[in-house]
């Protein structure tokens, strides 16, 4: 039941009187109305604007959030009002909903915001009203698309090393840009494309008299080298073709689709001339057959995008084009018929029948106007400057149509591709920022055991270490920490070399010297330049057996500051909401890891100089951007991590 | 000649059915666009204020609260102050989903409308509010009379009698258990008359109705059932 006849309820049971004289049998006890109040106003603040309505408005709807008791939950007893921590711009809309009875969706508002503040509500957007259903509708749509790409986009950009030498292939020829040999082949077949088709064309050029003969085509007078130029150019087609055939996924579907069609058309000519060369009847239709040659140059469509896009629009514009080709056809007709019935008096007219003026009509609405047929009649004239007028119009009709057809998917083309090309930068810039903040974890770690260490010795580091975690993020790394605990397993970052055993020896002194040693390297290296080309080579591990004084090895610690000063870089131009404080620096902790003293660690809030709290493990580049933090395995992966983390990193930069 | 002057014709022809055709496809469209947009501008312009809460107070019996939170609910719906019968039609079938209470809304939107111009305004709503829910039995009973009366002559024919009760029924719809037999509405009228005309005379009286349904004790009972709508 609609809103606001809500309202009229009372009347209509008022108006049920009228039955009362003509009822049957007795009447039902009417409902009692328990808690009758009167009407009141009720505030709604939302984030600091106030909204204030009577009850009733908003119980019209009573399976939404406003209309049914739900709202008890956000009521303020101080205040006595409704407090929503949410947009007030949407807000707007939905109590207008109320009121109205109907939703609008503004349009600067963006789709996704809406949706959720309609979900947050309780109300289905199905029922925004009919004035603004439509744009709703478009918007989704598009957004749902731009989603999709997007997800399609992600999903093939993951590596996937267990690919079978065959689909490595279906990838390459698909994406020419994913190996070197893929980018090779592709601009071979282009090349030998090219060579055919331009070969097809000089064959047929006069070349020049040959002493004794009329002037002979190229193609007959060089045969040989033609014949040499096809015969190569039809291998290479058919060994793609082949290969094509060998790779794809599904070979029916494969053999059925356009581009493979197009490529049998194309070579079939020369092996039906190789079958049949001396066979005098057939030769003529083999000649005709030579024609399909010119197939190949659709190939081209495999290596141009324009192309693509262009049978695309002419595909989606099919019912334009098929309207134009009705109207023009009965157009056609009306005035050949008119034209041929005009001009049937006049003496040697060329409008011999009713298809013969077909042919003029024809020329004339396309405006081309070849002059080989002219009305001599005034009649004649008279309807064919009709002809010619009407033509233009109808010509150009549907033309707008597929032109703005075409702008569009031209231009979602375009932003597809830019869209990826951006993704991948973005997609980098988050990776950074969870390696950055998983680094936080275990700085802050080393940094709680370092004070611990240091609590004999007063506490200058502290003071030096400067600002505080806020407690988000102590919380955060407490909840990880016990994650360790209970795993008995701990996080690794970077170096495998540092990987951590459950040790669960701490040895202070160790610890001392490290972290002295540490914090002298790190303030050294607290500017490093952010260079592309960090040394990354060397490799810092800081071994983690107990005893391993004598395996100390320096830790290298531009790695840890690249990603550092990266980050600090790449904050302003993230996009990403990291959460927690802002201090820049940001230094891996390597040699914590070790040291994890497993008991008695307790990440010292005071200390850190940690940003972000996303904890991910910044694993080998290959793994897609959301990361997975898992317990990393206690033995020395690749010593290729760095680099190509760092290399990532550097490629961010680069952009 | 001749040949000649009939082809012209047939061209002629060919030429008008073209023509039919494009104004078929509303290329040819006559003239006639600036005509439809003026009338669109005399809607908007009617408008009823009513008259102030004061005095309605006094013309009915309600508080002036609840004739507060009446007129806005009723302007809410009828922002031009007034309600014309194919949206007071809209809004009462709303309520009967089932059926189709288009009749019985005309005839109530007959009763409602007291100076009978075609739209209920909101003095008629509430005035028509009042005596339903806040008046006396008495005066139910004749507002029911003056319903059931559609010609307002003040006798209740059978035909009358019948046509209201088809619009009740009409409300029910066709889905009801026990199914709707077609004579049923006449039977009911028959047993109503038999109750409820005294002498027999064909027609109901306004006398012949207060008596018989103040003697009926189902009717008096069911009169109290809305006092407490509002």
């Amino acid at each position: 039941m609609a809103a606001g006849v809500a309202a009229w309820l009372p009347f209509a049971r008022a108006a049920a009187i009228g039955w009362m004289p003509v009822a049957n049998c007795p009447m039902p006890l009417a409902p009692a109305d328990k808690n009758k109040r009167q009407d009141e106003l009720i505030i709604l603040n939302v984030s600091g604007r106030r909204f204030q309505t009577w009850r009733t408005t908003l119980e019209r709807y009573p399976d939404t959030l406003l209309g049914s008791t739900e709202k008890e939950f956000f009521f303020n007893e101080d205040t006595k009002e409704y407090f929503f921590d949410r947009d007030p711009e949407v807000f707007r809309c939905v109590l207008n909903f109320y009121r109205t009875g109907k939703l609008h969706y503004p349009r600067y508002e963006c789709i996704s915001a809406y949706d959720d503040e309609l979900a947050f509500y309780g109300i289905l957007p199905e029922i925004i009203g009919d004035c603004c259903y439509e744009e709703y509708k478009d918007r989704k749509r598009e957004n749902a698309e731009r989603l999709m790409d997007d997800n399609d986009s992600e999903n093939n950009q993951e590596s996937m090393p267990s690919l079978s030498f065959r689909q490595t292939m279906w990838r390459a020829f698909e994406n020419p840009h994913t190996s070197t040999l893929a980018l090779v082949f592709y601009y071979v077949t282009g090349f030998f494309i090219a060579v055919s088709v331009i070969t097809n064309v000089v064959e047929t050029v006069p070349c020049g008299t040959v002493p004794g003969s009329k002037e002979l085509p190229c193609g007959e007078r060089y045969s040989v080298a033609f014949f040499c130029l096809d015969t190569a150019c039809v291998m290479i087609f058919t060994v793609e073709y082949l290969l094509r055939l060998f790779a794809a996924p599904s070979r029916y579907r494969f053999i059925r689709s356009v581009m493979s069609i197009i490529d049998v058309v194309a070579i079939m000519p020369y092996y039906i001339g190789l079958v049949m060369t001396n066979n005098e009847d057939v030769s003529g239709a083999f000649v005709t057959l030579r024609v399909f040659r010119v197939f190949r140059i659709f190939k081209f469509s495999r290596h141009s995008q324009g192309l693509r896009i262009l049978g695309y629009t002419l595909k989606s514009c099919a019912s334009e084009l098929g309207f134009l080709l009705f109207s023009l056809t009965m157009a056609i007709i009306i005035f050949a018929t008119v034209m041929f019935y005009a001009e049937k008096g006049s003496s040697a007219s060329k409008f011999t029948s009713i298809p013969a003026s077909f042919w003029y009509t024809i020329v004339t609405m396309t405006t081309l106007g070849y002059g080989d047929m002219v009305p001599k009649t005034i009649a004649g004239k008279i309807f064919g400057s009709i002809c010619s007028l009407s033509g233009v119009l109808v010509i150009a009709l549907p033309v707008p149509v597929i032109v703005s057809n075409f702008s569009r998917i031209y231009h979602q083309n375009q932003r597809a591709d830019k869209r990826r090309a951006q993704k991948k930068a973005r997609l980098a810039r988050i990776r950074v920022a969870k390696t950055g903040s998983s680094n936080a974890y275990l700085h802050s770690k080393r940094n709680g055991l370092l004070n611990e260490a240091l609590e004999l010795t007063g506490t200058p580091e502290e003071e030096q270490m400067g600002k505080t975690t806020s407690l988000i993020e102590s919380q955060h790394h407490h909840l990880l920490h016990c994650l360790e605990k209970t795993t008995g397993l701990s996080y690794l970052v970077d170096d495998p070399l540092l990987s951590v055993r459950t040790s669960t020896i701490k040895n202070h002194e160790f610890i001392d010297e490290q972290m002295f040693e540490q914090n002298c390297m790190e303030s050294s290296m607290q500017n490093y330049p952010s260079t592309r080309s960090p040394s990354l080579s060397s490799h810092p591990s800081l071994t983690t057996t107990c005893c391993s004084r004598r395996s100390k090895k320096t830790t290298h610690l531009p790695n840890s500051n690249l990603p550092a000063t990266r980050l600090r870089s790449m904050q302003e131009l993230s996009t990403i909401h990291i959460q927690g404080s802002e201090q820049p620096s940001l230094t891996t902790s390597r040699s914590s890891l070790n040291l994890k003293a497993d008991d008695g660690l307790r990440p010292n809030c005071k200390t850190s100089q940690i940003t972000t709290a996303i904890i991910s493990i910044p694993t080998p580049p290959a793994l897609t951007p959301e990361g997975e933090s898992r317990p990393a395995p206690a033995s020395p992966g690749p010593n290729t991590n760095i680099p190509s983390i760092a290399s990532n990193v550097v490629k961010v930069s680069a952009l | 000649m001749g040949i000649q002057g009939m082809e012209l014709c047939a061209m002629a022809v060919v030429v008008l059915l073209f023509i039919a055709v494009l104004k078929q496809f509303g290329i040819l469209e006559p003239m006639s666009m600036e005509d439809s947009s003026d009338s669109e501008l005399e809607l908007s312009t009617v408008r009823h204020q009513p008259e102030g809460l004061d005095q309605l107070q006094t013309q009915t019996k309600f508080t002036k609260k609840e004739l507060q939170s009446l007129y806005r609910g009723f302007k809410n719906e009828c922002p031009t102050g007034l309600v014309d019968e194919d949206t007071f039609k809209l809004i009462y079938s709303q309520f009967f989903p089932q059926g189709d209470a288009t009749t019985y809304a005309h005839f109530l939107f007959n009763a409602f409308d007291a100076d009978g111009n075609g739209a209920i305004h909101f003095e008629d709503f509430v005035v028509g509010l009042s005596i339903l829910l806040r008046g006396t039995v008495h005066e139910k009973l004749k507002w029911a009379f003056n319903l059931y009366d559609i010609n307002k002559d003040g006798y209740i024919t059978k035909e009358e009698m019948l046509a209201i009760m088809k619009s009740i029924y009409d409300m029910m719809g066709h889905h009801t258990y026990p199914i709707l037999r077609e004579d049923e509405p006449l039977e009911h009228v028959e047993r109503f008359f038999q109750k409820m005309d005294r002498n027999q005379d064909g027609v109901v009286t306004i006398e012949e109705f207060l008596e018989t349904c103040q003697k009926d004790e189902n009717i008096m009972n069911s009169m109290q059932l809305f006092e407490n709508v509002i």
